[in-house]
């Protein structure tokens, strides 16, 4: 092994540049820290041209834009997926999970959905609401003023509400709602379910000089050329370098494992470079994981050391436990009076300019947790699959299905924009008995001991579920909408995505007050080892039925503050 | 030269057959000014290059399968008094990139046209291409409309549905069909709702204390400034 910079001794080593490890990388530089970021994948700059793919027609793309190459089609900004080759994960039988990742600077947040959600008060507490699962050692409280740092910093579009569980921020005016979205907002209010303005990370508004502002493309999964939504590396790793912050990217850098001294305390980081293929070490005062929550916890449980046998941080056994992903499910209908459309530019912001937050009381209900609600359709750009089964809905309105020749280009035109849909993201309940571990004889390309899962769902997810496909049915009905396919059943799970599908997985590095039952403190610090953070959704002791970005980016902030602070100090 | 005289050219001979079906394609400039062709300048990493260029130097489809997929296409897609046919705008060209690509739809492609030739040899006692116009779409007409069809020509249904579907979706992504559509997007602007003309057609209005609470498209340049409470104040 080599050292890389032999006598360069970093003040923190961050380990990915995701949401956590970006804002870490912001926080700390900013403070004057020496520090190392270390990215699994290449650079990435959504407005360098070789790599942007925003504002590209599909025809700029041989396969029209679809998804044999990244699964979420050509111009996604993603560069990995559900299978990575070299890079395997497995399962134990019987039991599902599917783990999406994405190399590259700025991981997952160059493609996410910028739904840009506080936790409410109750979400950290919510053991002491039903008794389930865990509370937080921190409450919303703790959090509040990093959210509304994370707002003012980053830029959040929204609405101030007084929801008691749906915080408001300091909120950017939202856009106006599309057609299909006044039809969601009209059905939905005849069947007593509210609907507010989304609340999302892109700039409908200049929020400083250095970010453009959205031009409405629609097209934020691509990654934005002039900034104007959030992702780690235009948001917050680029302005920390042009701050002058002393920072060295080490890219194509896959960490094996946290290097610790007798007494148990992070000297650095080991890297296998995919360049060459040969392990490199750093050195550094402190270590800050945040490369995915399962990514971390397989970092830590690959740590082993005299003195930490178990992996770094694993004297509990609770690395890699209470992986908990969000639970989500998705119904479509066609709704015959957005028929023979009139045809103008509804691109908006990439996703839902109006949501609905959880709105209904558990103690009713034979499920416990929350669902929001995500409304989609419109007249999009087409790509790949677009024209499929063409004119599949005339059997709604009596007309013939299929044929050929010059009645298509009718049959196209009189259906473009008529499909919408809702999907269901609801919180599931954290459970030991969920989890991640090595698996004891599979490694990947690099020699790394990989991740094998075991996740199942209970009737809670399931039941979360069928209620959610009512609420659908409900909702889709009062917009004068004809259903599509089938309601799934029992033997479905009532449709219940898959875990992991939904891309929330949290959990596996857990926070807490008792070394026994948790990985790190209220500060994301290791109990084992106090040099070492985990900044990414790991920490988290329970998932809300919200998205967990805008809660990574702000206990990320307050972790990396807490470290400024142990640092000078000297308690780390 | 007319479609089916193309055709049975191509049936000739290789050379002879190479050489009509460049010289019925739009020239090269025509076709990368329509975008038809990829010069790789869509944000690739090197790995999905290398990819792009290896299925492009593949060859999957024999010249009578070429062939076919080409009368298929107008077919399903002619010409429009506006709008140029589904050859026209290349798509037989990306039904041969896509079934290298998405190595799933090589067999039931493969597959479907040799039902289609052996249900047009048996009708017809030839090829499906060398058919007449009237007695493709005989054959179409009983594979095209799957509520109707014959439960012994389900194959045949089968087979359509996917060529039928790779033809609209080649044809709607490509510029001509994007054009053809008439979407108004990928572009900049700045969203302000829903044209006035629209809400009206469809009965509905937004709400005043809705409408308050969105973007006054005239600010969108002032940096954000907020209170106290977090209230937007500019």
């Amino acid at each position: 092994m080599q050292d890389k910079n032999s006598s360069k001794v970093y003040d923190v080593i961050i380990v990915g540049s995701g949401a956590g490890g970006g804002m870490a990388t912001k926080v700390l530089s900013e403070a004057g820290l020496k520090v190392a970021v270390v990215e699994a994948g290449p650079h990435f700059d959504p407005a360098d041209p070789a790599q942007r793919t925003q504002m590209k027609w599909p025809y700029e793309s041989p396969r029209r834009g679809a998804g044999s190459q990244r699964p979420f089609g050509d111009f996604d900004s993603a560069y990995g997926g559900w299978e990575i080759d070299g890079e395997p994960y497995t399962r134990v039988p019987g039991t599902k999970f599917d783990w999406f990742r994405s190399h590259m600077l700025g991981g997952r947040t160059n493609h996410w959905g910028r739904i840009s959600l506080r936790f409410g008060p109750n979400d950290f507490k919510h053991k002491s609401i039903d008794g389930l699962g865990d509370d937080w050692p921190i409450g919303y409280d703790d959090v509040k003023p990093y959210y509304n740092k994370v707002d003012k910093l980053i830029g959040v579009f929204g609405t101030k509400e007084n929801l008691p569980n749906e915080p408001d921020g300091y909120f950017l005016p939202p856009p106006k709602p599309r057609l299909h979205e006044l039809y969601f907002i009209k059905g939905s209010k005849k069947v007593g379910v509210p609907v507010i303005p989304a609340r999302m990370s892109m700039l409908t508004k200049k929020i400083n000089n250095d970010r453009g502002v959205c031009y409405y493309c629609g097209q934020c999964s691509r990654g934005c050329s002039v900034y104007a939504d959030f992702s780690a590396g235009t948001c917050l790793i680029f302005p920390a370098q042009k701050a002058g912050g002393q920072i060295d990217l080490y890219v194509n850098s896959v960490v094996r494992e946290v290097i610790t001294n007798d007494e148990g305390k992070a000297t650095g980081v080991t890297y296998i470079s995919k360049d060459d293929r040969k392990e490199y070490s750093l050195k550094g005062k402190v270590v800050v994981l945040a490369a995915s929550a399962c990514s971390s916890a397989r970092i830590l449980l690959n740590s082993k050391s005299k003195q930490h046998p178990n992996g770094l941080g694993n004297s509990s056994g609770m690395v890699g436990k209470y992986l908990h992903d969000s639970t989500g499910a998705s119904r479509a209908a066609f709704i015959p009076a957005l028929m023979n459309r009139d045809i103008y530019n509804e691109d908006g912001v990439g996703g839902m300019h109006i949501y609905t937050p959880w709105w209904l009381d558990n103690r009713k209900l034979d499920f416990p947790r929350g669902y929001h609600l995500e409304m989609w359709g419109g007249m999009g750009m087409p790509s790949y699959g677009f024209g499929f089964n063409v004119n599949d809905l005339n059997k709604h309105i009596g007309e013939k299905v299929g044929g050929y020749g010059e009645q298509l280009r009718a049959d196209v035109k009189k259906f473009y924009g008529s499909v919408v849909g809702i999907s269901g993201r609801g919180e599931c309940i954290a459970r030991e008995d969920n989890y991640c571990e090595l698996d004891p004889e599979v490694v990947d390309e690099f020699g790394i001991p990989v991740l094998r899962f075991n996740y199942t769902w209970t009737e809670h997810e399931r039941l979360q579920a069928k209620h959610m496909h009512n609420t659908f049915e409900e909702i889709l009905d009062a917009m004068g909408g004809k259903i599509l396919g089938e309601k799934p059943g029992k033997e479905d799970d009532y449709g219940l995505a898959a875990p992991g599908r939904i891309i929330h997985e949290v959990g596996t590095t857990r926070m807490g007050n008792d070394p026994n039952k948790s990985v790190t403190n209220a500060y994301e610090q290791l109990h084992d080892a106090n040099n070492v953070f985990v900044v990414d959704g790991g920490p988290f002791v329970s998932q809300a039925d919200k998205n967990p970005t805008w809660t990574i980016l702000a206990l990320a902030w307050r972790t990396s503050d807490y470290i400024v602070d142990q640092l000078k100090k000297r308690n780390i | 030269m007319d479609r089916r005289d193309t055709i049975k050219s191509m049936l000739v001979g290789s050379i002879a057959g190479g050489l009509i079906l460049s010289a019925c394609q739009p020239d090269a400039d025509e076709k990368k000014k329509s975008g038809e062709t990829s010069d790789g300048l869509y944000g690739r990493t090197e790995k999905e290059k290398a990819h792009d260029l290896k299925v492009m130097g593949e060859t999957f489809f024999n010249e009578h399968e070429v062939a076919t997929i080409a009368v298929l296409c107008d077919l399903i897609l002619p010409a429009s008094a506006s709008a140029g046919s589904a050859v026209d705008a290349g798509v037989p060209e990306f039904i041969s990139f896509i079934a290298r690509d998405i190595q799933s739809h090589q067999l039931p492609l493969r597959g479907g046209m040799m039902w289609l030739d052996h249900e047009a040899t048996k009708r017809f006692t030839q090829a499906f291409i060398l058919c007449s116009i009237d007695q493709q779409k005989q054959i179409l007409d009983t594979i095209a409309y799957p509520e109707d069809a014959a439960p012994e020509s389900a194959q045949g249904v089968k087979f359509f549905t996917l060529m039928r579907n790779l033809v609209l979706t080649g044809y709607y992504t490509s510029r001509m069909g994007i054009d053809d559509l008439g979407y108004q997007g990928n572009t900049p602007n700045t969203w302000d709702g829903v044209p006035d003309t629209v809400l009206a057609k469809h009965g509905l209005a937004y709400e005043e204390e809705w409408l308050a609470k969105c973007i006054d498209q005239e600010k969108r340049a002032v940096v954000a400034e907020w209170d106290a409470e977090g209230n937007l104040v500019n």
